[in-house]
């Protein structure tokens, strides 16, 4: 039983305008709170029903310097970082300076008195003071000034103080009902306050409510990885701490001791990759999750898995690079290195999910074809991807099969004693049975060196090619037995421009293709979720039917536009937008280059 | 159970290591070391690294991976993770532990898993055709260092010691009945074993030669009173004999790292089933919401 005392909160009714899609940034210094601020306001608001995405923005360093999350709530399913903002809640001048160009005319400032805040000149947003520190520390500590700070957007947003008590309960609840209760006094307040200075003010910032009410995830994608390599049936993880990957194995640690796993800070990235070998090679399920500075250092033993046949499962969660390069900031610029990156040819499957719930199936998938295939299979997400937080369906666990392929985990029958095992037997599909260490009649001998069926070290010419041929024969089927290697936002192929992507750009795309199709123009979207080998049967058609393709991807070159010409061709009429200053693509991005380009054509002819 | 011989871990598999070369012997004694240890051949993993010693696992009648250069240590420690039932082996020379490797070998040390690691220690670079090593001595002439080297030899046995393995032993490998011992007393230590064996190599190492190891070298076992648990005795007797002993130098009774994982399953994770109970599914799911 609650003992805090709700005031009544009236309901203001008849604004003239309910939006159904709102942005609301929260900023200050670094380590001052403003994940717990953005992580109480998204976690209610995702239980209330709406839609969220969430971009952090934040720097190399622990303390200090200037971060922000922005919020994007929504009542239908959004999945881009929005093109302007509505709501920026700051806790010092800096956040207004930074952010106050992202406001709309009718967005609003509110900003904590005490650093005295000032309105940039230019600003169009209007300002709002509200004592976020004062009415906090009246209230007992001045750390509450983010609950004062949320209550004053419950007032512009029209939402209930009083939806925030579960949450509140659940954060607060160990440190006491009293907590509890102050922190909730601390909204109200906030909102009294906020209510006050907006006087007769109607605001133009009410959030409609949310319809559909049913109960959905609000997750990071390195989260969706984590608990699905746990679903996958992971045991074992062998990782060096790297940004953005960190959280996937900081997940696992906290997980896996319940299904009798562990994980293992190794002492370098290669450790953490040739562990993971050795673990898979005995038949536990492991993995490893890393950044490009991690993939370069792994790429000698990802080349051990492909040529050894032993299933590898290696996450990149890319960043800005070259070089330790933008650490914390978007960029898609390892793919042609995941791809391409290995000295000699192996066999190599590169997975690259577009949403939160995709990369949850995805990694399942993953393990299933490292096991099936008997290869190395790299989960490519970005930072955004990886980072961002958004709402998703819950996932289902009637979707979830472990597959496992020839894997033999019983006792063989010898027929002579001495004999080796055929590990490498040529076979059809060049896959060959797999039998673990401590399994009788099942020794044999596994070697980065070219080898015999056996297992053997052996370099003659017929010898190598045959090996050479099986290793590369697996491969052969899976972009037409990989489930949805691509994802065509409508069927039709007969269109002005065609937009591509990988990972995080998808929900860019898709409100770029809206707003185009707004405008009367024929689009489409295809966003590639199997990257290699590459599904050019599929995507063909598209490209065939499409006046102009328009790839947009984050990277100084255009890795992904430059894969498509090789393996569809159609130079002449791909192009690209791209971006590698760091920051996500936003939909207005990629609706203005497409303008741009149709206008362009239709000028010239 | 029936008992297991030496034949047993015989694959007939002619090694390519020149007449000679010391690792003969080394394959030797992992041989019958698991045999007399009554060792089945299909649960034991021997992990080797690059170079003329990583080709070991190939001679050995036994589960085996030749994996990359100087990785042969994470490899195993993998392989223990997932099948804390094997006895792991991991073998190479000292270019592979000691110089590419030696990051590896110094954290598996700390880590003091139960598995056992065997240098075959030839003081050079012998596949590559004859270049320094990180234990060539000052001095010593190479294709690499043809002023001779001026780099200072790594001392492996000081080395292990403050890096806090929990066995710590060289051997000589003409000496194959102690070798033989203390590769057996490795694999039953409950932890990290660490064996560096001088296996001369008899191409391009014309310094350390046979005859200059049995002049130089002392069995620890002649010395009167030597202590094997006593650290601080095992770094003067080091120091004292410029690290030229055989014998256990150091051994310490601790928990292996896989007795001190919390919640690590007694059963091997390679024969667990992998389905997630669905309450348990259920339950991860909630935490997002």
């Amino acid at each position: 039983m609650l003992t805090y005392m709700i005031l009544t909160v009236t309901v203001l009714k008849g604004a003239d305008f309910m939006k159904t899609d709102l942005s609301w940034k929260v900023g200050g210094q670094q380590g001052e709170g403003i994940e717990s601020t953005g992580e109480i306001f998204s976690k209610t608001l995702n239980r209330l029903g709406f839609y969220l995405y969430g971009y952090r923005h934040f720097s190399s360093r622990i303390k200090g310097g200037h971060t922000n999350n922005k919020i994007r709530v929504s009542t239908e399913k959004v999945q881009a970082v929005a093109d302007n903002l509505d709501i920026l809640l700051a806790f010092d001048q800096e956040t207004i300076d930074l952010n106050y160009h992202e406001l709309h005319e009718k967005g609003v400032i509110i900003a904590d008195t005490k650093f005295k805040p000032v309105k940039p000149e230019d600003s169009k947003a209007e300002i709002y003071p509200v004592p976020f520190t004062d009415i906090a520390s009246d209230l007992g500590t001045s750390l509450m000034k983010n609950m004062v700070a949320i209550g004053a957007t419950c007032a512009v947003m029209n939402l209930e103080v009083e939806d925030f008590s579960v949450v509140i309960e659940e954060i607060f609840n160990r440190k006491g009902g009293d907590m509890v209760q102050k922190n909730m006094k601390a909204i109200q307040e906030g909102y009294m306050y906020m209510q006050k200075s907006l006087g007769e003010k109607a605001s133009t910032l009410y959030l409609a409510k949310a319809e559909n009410t049913h109960k959905r995830m609000f997750l990071i994608g390195n989260d969706a990885i984590a608990l699905g390599a746990l679903t996958a049936g992971v045991r074992f993880m062998p990782a060096y701490p790297i940004t953005p990957a960190s959280d996937i194995m900081e997940y696992l640690i906290k997980k896996l001791p319940r299904v009798g796993g562990t994980v293992i800070q190794t002492e370098d990235e290669i450790a953490a990759v040739t562990m993971a070998i050795g673990s898979n090679y005995a038949g536990a399920r492991s993995f490893t999750a890393s950044s490009g500075p991690g993939l370069s250092l792994m790429m000698e033993a990802i080349g051990l898995s492909g040529m050894t046949e032993t299933p590898l499962v290696v996450v990149d969660t890319q960043r800005g690079g070259p070089s330790t390069g933008l650490p914390t900031k978007q960029e898609q610029s390892d793919l042609m290195a995941i791809i391409y990156g290995n000295h000699g040819e192996i066999p190599k499957v590169v997975i690259a999910p577009s949403t939160a719930d995709e990369a949850f199936y995805d990694t399942i998938e993953a393990f299933n074809i490292a096991d099936e295939y008997q290869c190395p299979v790299i989960l490519l997400t970005d930072l955004q991807l990886s980072l961002a937080k958004q709402t998703v369906e819950t996932f289902d666990f009637d979707k979830v099969h472990i597959r496992r392929g020839k894997l033999i985990t019983s006792d063989i029958e010898q027929t002579d004693e001495k004999d080796y095992f055929k590990r490498y037997e040529v076979t059809g599909d060049g896959v060959s049975p797999r039998v673990i260490p401590g399994v009788k009649g099942g020794i044999h001998h596994v070697t980065g060196v070219e080898h015999d069926e056996a297992g053997r070290p052996n370099e003659t010419a017929s010898n190598r090619k045959q090996q050479m041929d099986k290793r590369m024969r697996k491969l052969s089927n899976l972009t037409e037995r990989f489930p949805n290697p691509i994802t065509v936002n409508v069927p039709t192929t007969k269109t002005d421009l065609l937009l591509i992507g990988f990972n995080a750009t998808r929900g860019a795309i898709e409100e770029a293709v809206h707003r185009l199709r707004e405008d009367g123009l024929n689009v489409n979207h295809l966003q590639i979720r199997l990257i290699h080998p590459f599904p050019a049967a599929a995507i063909k058609p598209y490209i065939d039917g499409a006046d102009y393709v328009l790839v947009a991807e984050s990277n100084a070159t255009g890795q992904l536009a430059n894969i498509i010409k090789m393996n569809v061709g159609h130079v002449n009429k791909i192009q690209s937008i791209l971006k590698y200053d760091g920051d996500p693509f936003q939909p207005h991005h990629i609706y203005d280059a497409g303008k741009e380009l149709l206008e362009h054509v239709y000028i010239n002819n | 159970m029936s008992t297991s011989t030496i034949k047993d871990f015989r694959n007939g598999v002619k090694p390519n290591w020149c007449p000679g070369c010391g690792d003969f012997s080394v394959q030797a004694a992992i041989q019958r070391g698991a045999a007399n240890l009554n060792l089945s051949p299909e649960d034991l993993a021997v992990i080797s690294g690059i170079g003329c010693s990583g080709r070991i696992s190939g001679y050995i009648r036994s589960y085996g991976l030749h994996g990359i250069h100087g990785r042969a240590l994470p490899i195993a420690q993998g392989v223990k993770m997932g099948n804390r039932d094997l006895t792991v082996v991991a073998a190479g020379g000292d270019g592979d532990g000691f110089a590419i490797g030696i990051g590896h070998t110094i954290h598996a040390m700390r880590r003091n898993m139960d598995i056992t690691y065997i240098v075959m220690d030839n003081q050079i670079y012998g596949l590559t055709k004859g270049q320094t090593s990180p234990r060539s001595e000052d001095g010593f002439i190479t294709s690499s260092t043809p002023e001779g080297s001026i780099e200072k030899a790594l001392s492996p046995m000081e080395m292990a010691i403050t890096s806090g393995a929990s066995f710590v032993a060289q051997c000589f490998s003409a000496d194959i009945k102690e070798l033989t011992a203390t590769i057996e007393a490795g694999i039953q230590h409950k932890g990290f074993s660490i064996i560096n064996v001088y296996s001369p190599c008899v191409t391009y190492n014309k310094v350390n030669t046979y005859d200059w190891f049995k002049e130089n070298l002392s069995k620890l076992s002649d010395i009167d009173g030597y202590d094997a648990s006593n650290r601080e005795m095992a770094m003067n007797t080091l120091m004292k004999h410029n690290s030229l002993v055989t014998g256990i130098v150091y051994q310490e009774e601790k928990p292996s790292y896989q007795e001190l994982v919390k919640g690590y399953a007694e059963q091997p994770l390679a024969h667990m089933n992998l389905d997630l109970q669905p309450e348990l599914f259920r339950e991860l799911v909630n935490e997002f919401i």
